[in-house]
């Protein structure tokens, strides 16, 4: 008798197939419990609710086309989707001049790239580098011009996408090594080394990232040397990175604490040196353990570029904010901020959705 | 091959010591851990390590590779006194080998890069190389056919035997081993100490801190024994089993020998 029960050796068995069709899936999800039956209607209410609306509003009644801001304010009339085909390269571009709009489009296009490249992992390391470093490089021959019979376009006139593109890529690959640096420095062994890295960190965390802009763009200045002018854009950027590798910093640190002591005493025991321990045995490790955090500071760096605005710089949001000021087109406040909402919302996403990817990948085949 | 190794380093610091420690003390803190052991290793010779715990078995051979600093009398490896000066310390480290109780191998590197990085990177070794040097090691360990794989997919006897290839890949003049198979599974245990006595057969300077009483009656010369920082008694090993001289000797070999 028992032997009716045994499979044969060689079969594997599959798992069983559910077979609930689509009442039995509704129940067994939707409707399995009270709680999770009232959830199930209240959403229900909220769709019917909210959603055909929107939907009136962005399609069935939008005004599409090369129409004036007068049919927009017609009764009735829903989105006004004119307003964004007349502005939206200006909100992309800002002041750069119209004839020359290829070049911001082809910087927006080469930091994506970049950005898509640097996630293959087999670049990780100089190679990522060096790409950066030249793309960087390229980015600003373009967007300044000047050589190669590109006319000259200067930085108060940059603007919109590439702009904050650039504010938050520049930020990342300055604020990365400097935040590395304040890591190793917060551990290190030399008590000024340490003071010096602790002091700068719990300063800058002390202070809103307004007010290191404001200090970057009025109070360096008041220390230098009269004839001396420094870029304002390039006063920015450096507040802006140095601002987010303190939180990075930190961020990293934490990686740093999880290695065991062990790694540290085998690494010491082979005659490695400080600097190929921390390269080549305790960073790769202590990085890897802190993707998730360091992508949401840069997710949370992406969007802080926003803050540029208020010393003037001409970013995506100002952009924004300047089309919504012409006299034309007073009012269309929604369309011009889901515009650049989606245009933000798609970068961030694509950052959350790689590092979740990439926790799983690095993860594979290496359990403790 | 021996006599080779021998005559160069003979020449090279005249001396058939490769480790010495004279009046040596350590504290952690208030706490005394290490109260003035004077201690010589030759050359070839293979020494164990035994005692209660906390008697400051592991203290003592980490201070031999400066994982710990000891504070007074002096530490000599192979003619280099440690002390302060840093290049002189990674120097000791590079030709002292050490394996440790929990493997501690880099589970992001695979067996095969754990066994290359420091012959590449301290002795500058071409990579083509020392994967060559790599690979026979391994296979002295019995274990060639991991290599590409992760520590993480490794049984503990098999971290453990890697952990020997990687100190044996950078070809040091001593081993130091703090309980190598204590982390292990019984099943496991030997595997790890057939390296070790196959390892001491051809003529390495060991030592070894361990309960494995089996190991240390076939292959020490010398059985040291520590209780309360302080070496009570040494000898070798026939005598030191069978006419242990002090008291705390003979209490504890009674309690290990019953298992
Ligand atoms: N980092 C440290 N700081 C303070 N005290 C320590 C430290 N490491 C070890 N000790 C103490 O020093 C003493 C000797 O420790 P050690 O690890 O050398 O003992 P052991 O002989 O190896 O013991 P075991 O057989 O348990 O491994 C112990 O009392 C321990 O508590
Ligand atoms: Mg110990």
């Amino acid at each position: 008798m028992p032997s009716e029960f045994q499979a044969p050796a060689n079969v594997t068995l599959r798992p069983p197939v559910a077979s609930l069709g689509p009442l039995g899936w509704l129940r067994a999800n939707l409707f399995n419990s009270w709680p999770n039956t009232i959830l199930t209607l209240l959403a229900v209410w909220l769709i019917v609710r909210v959603v055909p609306p929107v939907f009136n509003w962005a399609i069935l009644d939008a005004v599409t086309g090369q129409q004036s801001a007068a049919a927009c304010r017609a009764p009735g009339a829903g989105a006004c989707w004119s307003f964004l085909s007349e502005k939206w390269r200006f909100i992309l571009f800002g002041l750069y001049p119209p004839d020359q709009h290829w070049r911001p489009a082809l910087v927006v296009l080469l930091i994506v790239t970049m950005l898509i490249v640097s996630c293959d992992r087999r670049l990780w390391g100089w190679a990522l580098a060096a790409i950066w470093l030249t793309g960087l490089a390229v980015v600003f021959l373009l967007m300044a011009g000047g050589i190669f019979g590109l006319p000259y376009v200067d930085d108060t006139r940059w603007g919109g996408l590439p702009l904050t593109l650039i504010i938050s890529v520049v930020g990342m690959v300055l604020g990365f090594p400097i935040a590395v640096a304040l890591a190793l420095g917060r551990r290190s062994e030399l008590p000024v080394v340490r003071a010096l890295c602790i002091g700068f960190i719990e300063l800058v965390r002390g202070v809103p990232l307004i007010s290191v802009l404001f200090m970057a763009s009025v109070m360096i200045p008041l220390f230098l040397p009269r004839d001396v002018t420094i870029d304002k854009l390039l006063r920015a950027e450096v507040g802006y990175a140095l601002f987010f590798s303190a939180y990075l910093a930190e961020a990293i640190r934490g990686g740093l604490q999880a290695i065991p002591r062990g790694q540290y005493e085998a690494a010491d025991s082979l005659g490695l040196t400080y600097w190929q321990k921390t390269s080549k045995i305790i960073l790769p490790q202590a990085l890897k353990l802190v993707i998730a955090p360091m992508v949401n500071n840069f997710i949370g760096q992406f969007k802080d570029t926003s803050l540029v605005i208020i010393i003037g710089i001409f970013d995506l949001m100002m952009t924004a904010k300047t089309a919504l000021s012409d006299p034309a087109w007073l009012g269309f406040y929604k369309e011009a901020y889901l515009f650049i909402a989606v245009i933000y919302f798609g970068f961030c996403f694509f950052m959350s959705r790689y590092s979740l990817w990439l926790e799983r990948h690095l993860h594979r085949g290496q359990r403790r | 091959m021996s006599i080779v190794t021998e005559s160069i380093a003979g020449s090279a610091e005249g001396s058939a010591d490769m480790v010495q420690l004279i009046d040596m003390h350590k504290w952690y803190g208030e706490f005394h851990v290490l109260k003035g052991i004077n201690m010589t290793v030759s050359r070839g010779e293979r020494i164990v390590i035994c005692g209660p715990s906390g008697s400051g078995k592991s203290t003592l051979i980490r201070c031999i590779n400066r994982l710990e600093e000891h504070q007074q009398g002096q530490i000599i490896v192979d003619g280099n006194e440690l002390t302060g000066n840093l290049k002189q310390i990674d120097k000791v480290r590079s030709e002292v080998g050490m394996v440790f109780q929990a493997f501690n191998l880099f589970p992001h590197l695979t067996v095969l890069e754990n066994c290359t990085l420091a012959p590449i990177w301290v002795r500058k070794i071409p990579r083509r190389e020392a994967e060559a040097t790599a690979m026979k090691y391994l296979e002295r360990v019995r274990i060639p056919d991991q290599a590409h794989k992760y520590p993480g997919q490794l049984s503990g006897g098999q971290q453990q035997r890697v952990a020997i290839a990687r100190s044996l890949c950078m070809t040091p003049r001593i081993m130091l081993f703090d309980e190598p198979t204590s982390a292990l599974d019984p099943e496991m245990i030997k595997e790890v100490l057939d390296v070790m006595v196959s390892l001491a057969q051809e003529g390495m300077t060991m030592i070894c801190v361990t309960h494995e009483m089996g190991f240390a009656r076939t292959v020490a010369n010398r059985v040291i024994f520590m209780d309360r920082g302080e070496i009570v008694e040494q000898n070798n090993p026939i005598e030191f089993f069978n006419n242990p001289r002090s008291e705390r000797t003979k209490a504890f070999l009674s309690q290990v020998l019953q298992h």
